[in-house]
């Protein structure tokens, strides 16, 4: 008697088990996600650590984001994991090693108090993203750094931090890893992250408003005011204007700094450049301070 | 008198503040060069029709709307166009301006009637009307302007059932609609009846607060002397609270209904129009006058010469700040419109718009900042809240930026009438993040929508 029963519920289970089986297995086939298998293998490349740091909800995110940029575009450029070498990805993708440049973060507004003095005063929520809908900035420039910090707030490495003196944020060139988080962030596009360059060395212009030049020279300093002087001097054909905003291309740069030497409002910085010869002496910051 | 109602949920009671409330409107006079932005209302900027050295005429059109909510921008004087360029606006951003040279002689375009004779007669139909508050560009006054053909246009399957005019004056300090009332209270009631004729109503209904019972008891003294003119409007005293004159609110007092989360107020069968852009509705229809000036408070507790003046559109803030006594020392403030809901401004010498209800000059004492403290849960923001939400969550969420949050939470809803902030005893900037949280939110609404 319970020799049957045992068997009977064996039995039964055991059918049930195998149609059950059956139908997953069938489902597994049809419903089958095709993923490319180089996102895993990229994804392997990645420490696995999730930590976000990329910009990307996590590593798969990010191998994601490889994989799609390398087909799309035949680069991972701005893609970067701060703990891994990124060159390891780019070899699983089949592109060649040494196409992933280092890059950094650079802080294009130099409206610091000195430069752009406080003509009001903000009190209220410390979001940039809000006190841009509000005003034009304590300085009065409409697109200036206002100095909240919401790209301080994102960054995942400590690699930015508002300077007391200036007002503006400062990127520490030893943690940034470039991965863009912050220029995403920033609501008036300020940051840009651009290949470190030879020897670090990097020339940019630290300036993004676009007015014209009367209405940057009411407000600022510092500001570049597009008379185009940089753009004659400029023997690679580096630079273009935008709208008012002298652009330096950094894919054409050869930093060879001549354009700095002539801006007449000190609008272009040369990072990380020998010092100078005494007669000029203006734009070259100390070793290994990227100052905004 | 009608008994007094209110809207139930929340709501706070600042100090009243009206120190202008007995002076009468004075005209103020134009400058030399006035300088016309061509974005006045909310929605897109108008696009400029006129080029340098042009002559223009006052009230002529000089920036045509563009969209569909959008409003047009007539000249405020006779003169020749300096240049068209950019100026800057109370935020501080630039913002296209037509500049213009003006003449010491006013010349009107054709077809205005100047005179101040009373047309009681309504000749135009509704459409004519909708049209005609289209052509003088004429936007929602009491701040947010907001084009008024846009609220005029009753969708189909609707039906406009009352027209409620906005005569609360609930910000503090505030009186350039409670002068128009005293004032124009005749041309203000002809206005109420081409607005019910606009969308095809019978009943006007008009919503005061009880602080300002001279103007509640004028309105019913003209309408019991003109029953047949003014046959269907009402005046309906409001209790004195802060919001009562927005929009829900107004509703929610009057007819007891509720606008439903995410819809326009034509739902309840409500139009609400405010009080200077009825008046500037019996302008335009009656008149053919497009909407080139309005009354401007300025205002404040140490200025030497409060005061409502009359300004056409253009003139510089800092002129008016200069007639009413010039600035205080010891003000820090200076706010576009009330201490509620209006915002600090960059640069004294932006030109007033058509949404420049007040110039309001605030003191240290009343506009410093105070020490922010945390928030202890006392929840007085959510029972200060009028649309029922909870701003320190909002508050909170927002800060976090987590947007699927803020959104179940209704900040959608938020009027940004800033009683929570008003109450708070921890001063936190609750607005602040309640409306950086809205906007978050909204762009991620319409974005999704969009797809």
């Amino acid at each position: 008697m319970s020799y049957q029963t045992l068997l009977y519920s064996l039995a039964v289970l055991g059918i049930l088990g195998g149609i059950l089986a059956a139908v997953l297995y069938l489902v597994a086939q049809k419903f089958k996600v095709e993923e490319n298998p180089l996102i895993d293998e990229a994804e392997a490349c990645l420490p696995g650590a999730n930590c976000g740091g990329c910009g990307f909800a996590g590593c798969r995110a990010l191998a994601e984001a490889c994989v799609k940029q390398a087909a799309e575009k035949g680069n991972i450029d701005g893609l970067a994991c701060p703990g891994t070498d990124m060159n390891k990805v780019a070899a699983v993708l089949g592109l060649t090693a040494g196409v992933f440049e280092p890059k950094i973060a650079v802080v294009r507004c130099n409206g610091s108090c000195q430069n752009s003095p406080s003509k009001v005063h903000y009190e209220g929520a410390d979001i940039c993203a809000f006190a841009n809908t509000l005003y034009a900035g304590e300085g009065g420039c409409s697109k200036g750094c206002l100095g909240l910090g919401d790209c301080v707030k994102k960054c995942n490495f400590d690699a930015l931090h508002i300077d007391k003196e200036t007002g503006l944020p400062v990127v520490d060139p030893d943690k940034c890893v470039g991965c863009g988080v912050c220029a995403r962030t920033c609501p008036r596009g300020i940051i840009e992250v651009r290949p470190r360059g030879k020897k670090d060395r990097r020339v940019y212009v630290c300036c993004s408003n676009t007015d014209k030049g009367a209405l940057v020279i009411k407000n600022c300093s510092v500001g570049c005011i597009g008379c185009q002087k940089c753009l004659k001097e400029c023997p690679f054909e580096a630079i273009e204007m935008r709208g008012n905003l002298a652009y330096i291309d950094p894919a054409k740069c050869k930093a060879c700094g001549k354009c700095a030497k002539v801006c007449p409002r000190g609008s272009i910085h040369a990072i990380n450049f020998p010092t100078p010869k005494p007669e000029v002496q203006t734009e070259v910051k100390p070793e290994n301070t990227v100052t905004a | 008198m009608n008994p007094i109602k209110t809207f139930q949920k929340g709501g706070v009671h600042p100090e009243e503040n009206k120190l202008s409330a007995d002076l009468p409107i004075q005209d103020f006079p134009m400058p030399k060069q006035i300088i016309v932005p061509l974005g006045q209302c909310l929605g897109a900027p108008a696009e400029c029709i006129v080029n340098k050295g042009d002559r223009v005429l006052t009230g002529q059109l000089i920036g045509t709307a563009k969209g569909f909510v959008s409003a047009n921008v007539h000249s405020p004087a006779t003169g020749t166009v300096a240049k068209v360029d950019v100026v800057m606006d109370h935020t501080g951003y630039y913002k296209p301006a037509v500049f213009i040279d003006r003449e010491e002689q006013d010349e009107w375009v054709e077809g205005v009637i100047q005179t101040d004779e009373l047309l009681t007669d309504i000749k135009l139909d509704p459409k004519q009307i909708i049209d005609k508050v289209k052509e003088c560009g004429i936007v929602g006054m009491g701040g947010a302007t907001f084009p008024t053909h846009v609220k005029l246009m009753v969708p189909e399957g609707k039906k406009a059932e009352y027209v409620i005019i906005n005569a609360a004056e609930c910000e503090p300090y505030l009186t350039c609609d409670y002068r128009l009332l005293l004032e124009k209270t005749q041309e203000f009631l002809i206005g109420v009846k081409i607005l019910m004729k606009g969308v095809g109503t019978s009943k006007g209904i008009i919503g005061i607060e009880t602080n300002k019972m001279k103007a509640i008891e004028l309105l019913d003294k003209t309408i019991k002397e003109h029953p047949d003119l003014y046959a269907g409007i009402e005046v309906q005293p409001l209790k004195t609270k802060y919001p009562q004159g927005g929009e829900k609110q107004i509703i929610k007092a009057i007819t007891g209904r509720e606008v439903p989360s995410g819809k326009l107020p034509i739902e309840t069968g409500c139009v609400v129009v405010n009080v200077a852009s009825t008046y500037a509705i019996y302008e335009a229809v009656q008149k053919n006058k497009p909407l080139i000036e309005r009354i401007v408070t300025v205002t404040g507790k140490s200025v030497k010469k409060p005061g409502n003046y009359r300004v056409r559109f253009g003139t510089p803030a800092d002129l008016l700040i200069e007639a009413a006594g010039g600035l205080p020392e010891d003000i820090t403030d200076i706010i576009n419109g009330g201490p509620m809901m209006g915002k600090s401004v960059s640069v004294t010498n932006f030109p007033c718009m058509k949404g420049t209800s007040g110039i309001l000059l605030m003191t240290l004492k009343e506009a410093q900042d105070r020490r922010q403290t945390n928030c202890i849960r006392c929840g007085r923001c959510a029972k200060a809240c009028p649309m029922g939400l909870q701003p320190f969550l909002l508050h909170k969420v927002a800060k976090l930026n987590d947007f699927d949050e803020t959104e179940k939470n209704h900040i959608m809803d938020c009027i940004e009438c800033g009683s929570c902030e008003f109450t708070c005893p921890a001063n936190i900037p609750l607005l602040d993040y309640i409306r950086y949280g809205k906007a978050k939110t909204g762009a991620i609404i319409r974005a999704r929508n969009q797809k």
